[in-house]
């Protein structure tokens, strides 16, 4: 027998991965935009709050690249600020939503009596509102800021993922692997964790990449319609709203921040897809 | 047939009645004291009181309950504490701009996804393909509202055809049904794709084009076909998302529609008006979906059958 056939599931992955080179460059540009946040102190050229009135609404300079707004802040310095706000919401939202969800399927699909019922009949009720309907029912009722939105998204994820894993779960449980460890006595709480959860990870990781992004564009929407970060915040759904009143006097303050919005979002989706087809999933 | 939709209907019962418990609780769970929020900030503790007795809420929670299911199904929905007029008629003046609006994105989007999907479905691997999917996974990225300011800065600002916003005529519906379609074409488009490539690979196709039908008849009358089922349940889906869409393209438009009255509602704290919203836009959208798997049951014997 020729050990060449037998790869590990981490490095066939990796072996169908890299040869997708338009996701492996979304994930670099993902990993230099995470950078440029983590690191705003030291990277961007002024302080994103700083006003400067003798430059009001320059269009971008060699001094400023991407020009400046009404108080005379400097754009790019903010939008790298701002990245930490926005990949946040993202991050953090669709994380605890997959987290969340991800636990919700895996009791749901395991044991398969009312408890499944009662989770799924919660998920068709969570489903009943539309998406951002809910985010913006959660902020209204917690208040505005970007604490309640990553809750308020992280809310409406949940029964996407929930679903999700319950059906892998159900489809694992009947495999012949998970059959035989479970007679030889293996715990109930192990089997789920070692046998079922590595299954219905793929599709998971998957969807929440495509998720971040989605996450990102409602967290950004929202703090355009004013539910969001509140003003001096330069987050770049905010910077927008804010650059708003100056359309057709100085494009670069809805330009920069929007581009910015959709080249992150872009990025994972490109991502999202390169990964499932490197996993060999089919989802949508 | 009839049994299928019965069953359907009744399912939708207990996601409605959970949909008004949580909207109902919605409010119970506001900070702040209802009754002295309608008596006023200087109100005695007697004017409080006797609020609170004229709202009901010195009441056993479930007999609130009950009387606000009562008031719902008769199409009470109190009055707006911004403008003191009934909800039923503030809403009601915003219904139609909305309808419209939607009505539109949706033709749009769901005629150039599905044929955008299909083209690419049929090119499949060849540059027409990947440019069509390029365009696709563009569109599923663009934010909506950024999307509405470009637009209005070229069309209105910069060459003056079209106008800002409101809600006057058909060119007044342009920009806006076209940024709120934009997301929705895209992922019908990805999905329309995937579907046609299945179908594509049946056995039924391959006997369609082996009796020598033309090419065109083999994709629209066989493929497509076929295809075009799993694509009716995505689209009820997608209108969820136009919903949601729609208090973001409302706002950058000045569209006098549903949304943006949720935007001010919210930022004025009118509970009244943000309770029936979310109420009728989740009961419009748990209903749409009905229509949806009913729909789907009729295309499609086996699901019909199988239930």
């Amino acid at each position: 027998m020729t050990t060449s056939a037998i790869r590990s599931p981490a490095r066939e992955f990796w072996r169908r991965f890299r040869r997708r080179h338009t996701a492996l460059l979304a994930a670099a540009i993902i990993a230099l935009i995470v950078f440029a946040a983590v690191f705003a102190p030291y990277i961007a050229p002024y302080d994103p709050a700083a006003a400067d009135y003798d430059a009001l609404l320059q269009a971008p300079t060699w001094a400023h690249l991407a020009g400046t707004d009404s108080y005379g802040r400097d754009i790019l310095s903010r939008i790298i600020w701002g990245g930490r706000v926005s990949l946040a919401v993202g991050l953090i939202s669709a994380f605890a939503g997959g987290f969340i969800g991800t636990i919700m399927g895996l009791v749901s699909g395991w044991s398969g009596d009312w408890v499944d019922t009662l989770l799924m009949r919660l998920c068709d009720v969570l489903f009943a509102f539309p998406g951002l309907l809910l985010a913006i029912a959660v902020v209204a009722l917690l208040g505005p800021g970007v604490g309640n939105v990553i809750w308020a998204v992280a809310v409406f994820s949940v029964p996407v993922f929930a679903r999700l894993v319950r059906g892998s779960t159900l489809v694992l449980k009947q495999t012949q692997y998970v059959q035989a460890a479970r007679s030889i006595g293996v715990s109930r709480f192990r089997l789920i964790l070692h046998h079922i959860l590595p299954g219905a990870l793929p599709a998971v990781i998957v969807y929440m990449s495509l998720r971040i992004g989605s996450a990102i564009l409602v967290g950004a929407a929202l703090s355009f319609i004013g539910l969001g970060a509140q003003p001096p915040s330069s987050e770049w759904g905010a910077m927008l709203a804010d650059g708003r009143s100056y359309l057709g006097v100085a494009d670069h303050l809805t330009l920069f921040p929007g581009l910015a919005i959709f080249v992150v979002v872009l990025c994972f989706n490109i991502l999202g897809d390169g990964l499932r087809d490197a996993l060999n999933q089919k989802l949508q | 047939m009839p049994v299928f939709v019965l069953k359907r209907l009744l399912g939708a019962v207990p996601v409605l009645f959970a949909v008004s418990l949580f909207v109902f609780g919605f409010v119970r769970l506001l900070p702040g004291d209802p009754a002295r929020l309608v008596a006023g900030a200087d109100a005695t503790e007697q004017e409080v009181a006797s609020a609170r007795a004229a709202l009901g809420l010195d009441r056993p929670i479930w007999e609130q309950y009950l009387r606000y299911a009562g008031a719902t199904l008769h199409g009470d929905f109190g009055v707006s504490s911004r403008t003191h007029e009934p909800v039923m008629a503030v809403i009601g003046a915003r219904f139609l701009p909305t309808l419209w609006l939607t009505l539109a994105a949706m033709g749009w989007a769901t005629l150039t996804g599905g044929l955008l999907g299909v083209w690419a479905g049929v090119k499949r691997g060849r540059w027409q393909d990947q440019a069509a999917m390029l365009v696709a996974i563009g569109g599923l990225s663009f934010p909506g509202f950024w999307l509405g300011l470009l637009l209005i800065d070229l069309f209105s600002v910069h060459l003056g055809w079209l106008p800002t916003g409101g809600y006057d005529g058909w060119r007044s519906l342009l920009m806006p049904s076209f940024t709120l379609g934009v997301g929705v074409a895209a992922v019908l488009a990805r999905f329309t794709r995937s579907a046609f490539v299945d179908v594509a690979g049946e056995d039924f196709v391959r006997t369609a084009r082996s009796k020598g039908l033309t090419e065109r008849r083999v994709i629209w009358r066989h493929a497509a076909r076929n295809a075009l089922i799993p694509v009716v349940t995505l689209t009820g889906l997608e209108f969820g998302t136009l919903l949601g869409g729609a208090i973001v393209v409302e706002t950058v438009f000045a569209w006098p529609g549903l949304g943006r009255l949720l935007v001010d509602s919210i930022s004025f704290r009118d509970y009244p008006v943000i309770q029936a919203l979310i109420l009728l836009l989740s009961a419009e959208f748990v209903l749409i979906n009905l229509v949806v798997d009913v729909l789907y049951g009729v295309l499609n014997p086996a699901i019909r059958l199988r239930s």
